[in-house]
């Protein structure tokens, strides 16, 4: 069904974005696209304690993997980069199917529980959560 | 609702057609994607399986009745799209994987061979990839220097923009026929003429026309002239470059090996005449009488008749598409092709496309494989539904009743 798909909470989270935008330096910015369907996010965030103090996206796309990305600023900021590793796992397990999400511990993201069932959409909903995977491992690399 | 009398009973067609078959186990699918590739009819798929069934062996070399018999057919496909193009000779169809290969070989060998540092290539701006980064490429390899022909606002071609663009470096004008995103149908024949003039030579891209109007390479007069025959209800993998004799018999191979040579020794080669030059290896044998019965099928309808039945349907479509509130089409008006490239406000073209497969309409979502007119019409996405001529009002309607429904979907 289309309405699992393009449910409210997804279609507010496109249309009302929370933290669309930039941060002043010093950050971390990394730049994810789909160059098959022009999706593009680019997230932008800092780490103070081994925790992620602020982060925001910007970018453009169809409404999926916008508000993917809105959620996941909403879900990540404060974390520690551990739970975020973890959580990220956790959306793509979601994506591909294979879990059902716990709202108490996922919130607004198992809205996009949905998406498993529209297989080309997956990777619009996945992108964000790639872009901050790849900006962790090459912050990770960085550090090294 | 309005309605409309055609002159082709598309129902019928359709009847040729195995994906419009009912299935047991399959939904069955409004087709509106024919720019990015059409359905087969039996008649294609018959011809593959026969070929393979009955008459299987390997071109031009078979000493034996079934490789006689196979090159027979091969060389009967090339004599079939000489005569669907209206070429002088067989020996100017040059057999390709498509489109794309025919521009890249036309690019490499000509171009490799022609180009001087500061000569320049003219490019419209409504150019697909593929009639775009081969002339790239090579004039990063020569130092020949790209020449961009700007659209007008409207999405077409100004010619007296084209006679202020030719200077005497001009050595290629790369032209469509039919733009992939904006319908435009461009005046080839002048654009030719007008290149000639200027000492300039010019191919023509007509990977959205060769299915959908008659098309007459010697009124033309193009140089080059390219398709592929999975958009014209053909195979994949078999394309068709067209060039005139006297430019191919001067252009070195493409790629080199198997079946293009007269004489090899390790101190010397001789290269086989056109066309076998540039058809290096086993080529797509079956695919090209594959594409022999596609271009039987739509001249079994009659390429006047497809166009003019096209026209109506466009007709058709261009009037419903402006009862649906803040759609916005890119391209001409009147006088285009069936391919409408839209975008609803701010919903995205991918959304759009994922909402009208749920009713199993499919049409296209992203940028077309143009960047470059993408940017120049503002929009990095558009969604697009294309026609063939299999379609008729029902789909369209069915389209339009599916664009108010994703209005719907997103709160509108």
């Amino acid at each position: 069904m289309i309405s699992e798909l393009y449910q409210e909470i997804i279609l507010d989270h496109y249309r009302h974005p929370r933290g669309r935008g930039t941060l002043d330096e010093p950050k971390i910015h990394h730049e994810g696209a789909n160059p098959l369907c022009g999706d593009e996010v680019i997230i932008e965030f800092r780490v103070e304690d081994g925790r992620i103090s602020d982060i925001r996206f910007s970018g453009r796309g169809c409404s999926i993997s916008q508000a993917s990305a809105s959620m996941l600023v909403e879900m990540v900021k404060g974390k520690t980069l551990e739970e975020v590793r973890t959580l990220i796992q956790k959306v793509y397990a979601m994506l591909r199917g294979e879990s059902t999400p716990d709202p108490q511990e996922m919130g607004d993201l198992s809205a996009l529980a949905g998406v498993s069932h529209f297989p080309v959409r997956v990777k619009c909903a996945s992108l964000p959560w790639h872009t901050l995977e790849e900006a962790l491992n090459e912050a990770n690399h960085a550090a090294k | 609702m309005a309605t409309m009398q055609l002159e082709l009973d598309a129902r019928e067609i359709r009847k040729q057609f195995p994906f419009f078959q009912p299935h047991p186990e399959m939904r069955s699918l409004i087709y509106l994607d024919n720019a990015a590739t059409t359905q087969k009819p039996y008649a294609v798929l018959d011809a593959l399986t026969n070929f393979y069934a009955h008459h299987n062996a390997n071109v031009h070399r078979g000493a034996y009745g079934v490789g006689a018999k196979a090159s027979e057919l091969f060389e009967a496909a090339r004599e079939r799209v000489a005569r669907f193009i209206n070429a002088r000779e067989p020996a100017e169809i040059i057999f390709t994987r498509g489109t794309t290969e025919s521009i890249n070989l036309v690019a490499a060998s000509w171009g490799g061979s022609q180009l001087r540092e500061g000569d320049e290539i003219i490019v419209s701006e409504m150019e697909h990839h593929a009639n775009i980064l081969p002339w790239m490429q090579i004039a990063r390899a020569t130092g020949a220097r790209i020449v961009v022909w700007r659209i007008t606002d409207e999405g077409r071609l100004d010619l007296n923009e084209l006679r202020r663009l030719l200077t005497e470096r001009t050595r290629m004008v790369a032209v469509t026929h039919i733009s992939n995103v904006l319908g435009t149908i461009n005046p080839v024949a002048d654009i030719c003429r007008i290149a000639h003039e200027a000492g300039a030579l010019c191919l023509v891209d007509a990977a959205q026309s060769a299915a959908h109007m008659p098309l007459d390479v010697q009124a033309i007069d193009c140089d080059f002239l390219a398709f592929s025959g999975h958009k014209a209800y053909g195979p994949t993998g078999i394309g068709v470059l067209y060039g005139k004799r006297a430019l191919l018999e001067q252009m070195p191979p493409y790629q080199t090996g198997g079946g293009m040579i007269r004489k090899v020794s390790w101190e010397e080669v001789t290269w086989a005449d056109v066309p076998a030059r540039f058809e290096a290896g086993t080529p797509a044998i079956a695919e090209a009488i594959g594409l022999h019965a596609a271009l039987d099928f739509i001249d079994s309808i009659g390429r006047e008749r497809i166009a003019a039945q096209e026209h109506a349907l466009t007709e058709y479509m261009l009037a419903r598409l402006q009862e649906v509130p803040d759609l916005r089409l890119y391209g001409p008006k009147p006088d285009r092709a069936g391919i409408f490239a839209f975008t609803l406000t701010d919903i995205h073209p991918h959304d759009i496309a994922t909402v009208l497969d749920s009713r199993d309409i499919a049409i296209r979502s992203g940028h077309h494989c143009a960047h470059p007119l993408g940017e120049r019409i503002g929009v990095a996405a558009t969604a697009r539904a294309s026609l063939a001529v299999y379609n008729d009002t029902d789909h369209i309607d069915a389209l339009i009743e599916g664009l108010h429904y994703v209005r719907q979907v997103f709160g509108l």
